[in-house]
């Protein structure tokens, strides 16, 4: 009984976290693509859409299985530390925006801003160079975000085909409902969604680190549904406080 | 301006910059608190083998680098 839901509350988790992730990257991504593809056209902007997509599908190849093989201890170790700096340099820029001490993620903003830059480029004949590298370096920096938080997670908990399902589920989910949609990508609650990645991912990074480290946790894997309830509250509880340090500041500048 | 520099090294240089932006990027204070955190850690739970003070040292030195950082980006600049 305690073993399934030490497995049952690690796979939660991991599906979690990685669905999470990979749909605010492809937000990110897709917002920009739909930039280049509207303003320089759908031909080249596909182009290195593709060519992007190739570029991860290989790095994912190569480096997937040979992770694999690598020491459990060790990688582990490296994996944790790593999610631990990713998750909380989400967590501390999601929880910046919500308090009103950062200006939020908007995705139409982005979108205005690229379209602009794009459109005083001028037009291009043959390949349009411009939308091919605009589109493939947007795909491809959010890409490898995904591929790093799929990779990491999916080998250290022994789930990465289960990793590479989720998150290819949540690309193809955001990537339909984002073309529906079109230019509405701002109404993701991507704030919210990244707050919650960035419980999983720190979570995630403090179990793997202390499991790569010897540390035995009380009750074993649903140690980390504990450490998702710890740093959940703490978010919670440090957004409310510094939201209303906030709004006591502004009160006392328009006295 | 052109630029003279080979594939193979400009590849090594973008790649080198990634992980730089990705792990250090404009929080350093973050990544330094990682690496102090895990060696830390690794004293309490493989040398002086205290188990309890490991499991309990680990989240809590978490939340207070998450409050230190918050507190860099709070300061006005």
């Amino acid at each position: 009984m305690i073993a399934t839901l030490s497995a049952s509350s690690t796979t939660v988790v991991l599906v979690g976290a990685v669905f999470l992730a990979s749909a605010v990257e492809m937000v990110e991504a897709l917002t920009i693509v739909l930039a280049v593809g509207y303003v320089r056209g759908w031909k080249s902007a596909l182009e290195g859409v593709g060519l992007a997509l190739l570029a991860l599908a290989t790095l994912v190849g190569a480096f997937g299985p040979a992770l694999v093989h690598v020491p459990l201890s060790a990688l582990r170790i490296v994996v944790g530390s790593i999610l631990l700096i990713f998750g909380m340099q989400w967590l501390r820029k999601a929880m910046l925006r919500s308090s009103g001490r950062k200006a939020k993620h908007d995705e139409d903003a982005i979108y205005r801003a690229t379209v602009a830059e794009l459109e005083a480029l001028g037009e291009s004949a043959r390949r349009d160079q411009v939308a091919f590298v605009v589109a493939f370096k947007g795909v491809f920096l959010e890409g490898m975000e995904i591929v790093i938080t799929v990779l990491t997670l999916g080998t250290s908990a022994h789930r990465l085909a289960l990793a590479v399902i989720v998150s290819a589920i949540a690309v193809v989910v955001v990537g339909v409902v984002g073309l529906i949609v079109a230019k509405q990508l701002s109404n993701v609650p991507e704030n919210a969604m990244k707050m919650t990645v960035g419980v999983m991912l720190v979570s995630y990074g403090t179990f793997w680190t202390g499991e790569g480290l010897h540390v035995h946790w009380p009750g074993g894997d649903t140690a980390l549904l504990a450490l998702v309830v710890l740093y959940g509250l703490v978010a919670g509880v440090t957004v409310r406080v510094l939201r209303v340090a906030y709004d006591v500041a502004q009160d006392m500048a328009l006295e | 301006m052109s630029d003279s520099r080979s594939l193979p090294l400009r590849l090594v240089k973008a790649f080198g910059r990634f992980w730089w932006d990705f792990l250090v990027g404009d929080t350093p204070e973050i990544t330094v608190a990682v690496v102090i955190i895990v060696g830390a850690v690794a004293l309490v739970a493989d040398v002086i083998h205290v188990n309890v003070l490991a499991y309990v040292a680990l989240p809590v030195l978490v939340i207070v680098t998450l409050a230190l950082s918050m507190r860099v980006a709070a300061k006005p600049r």
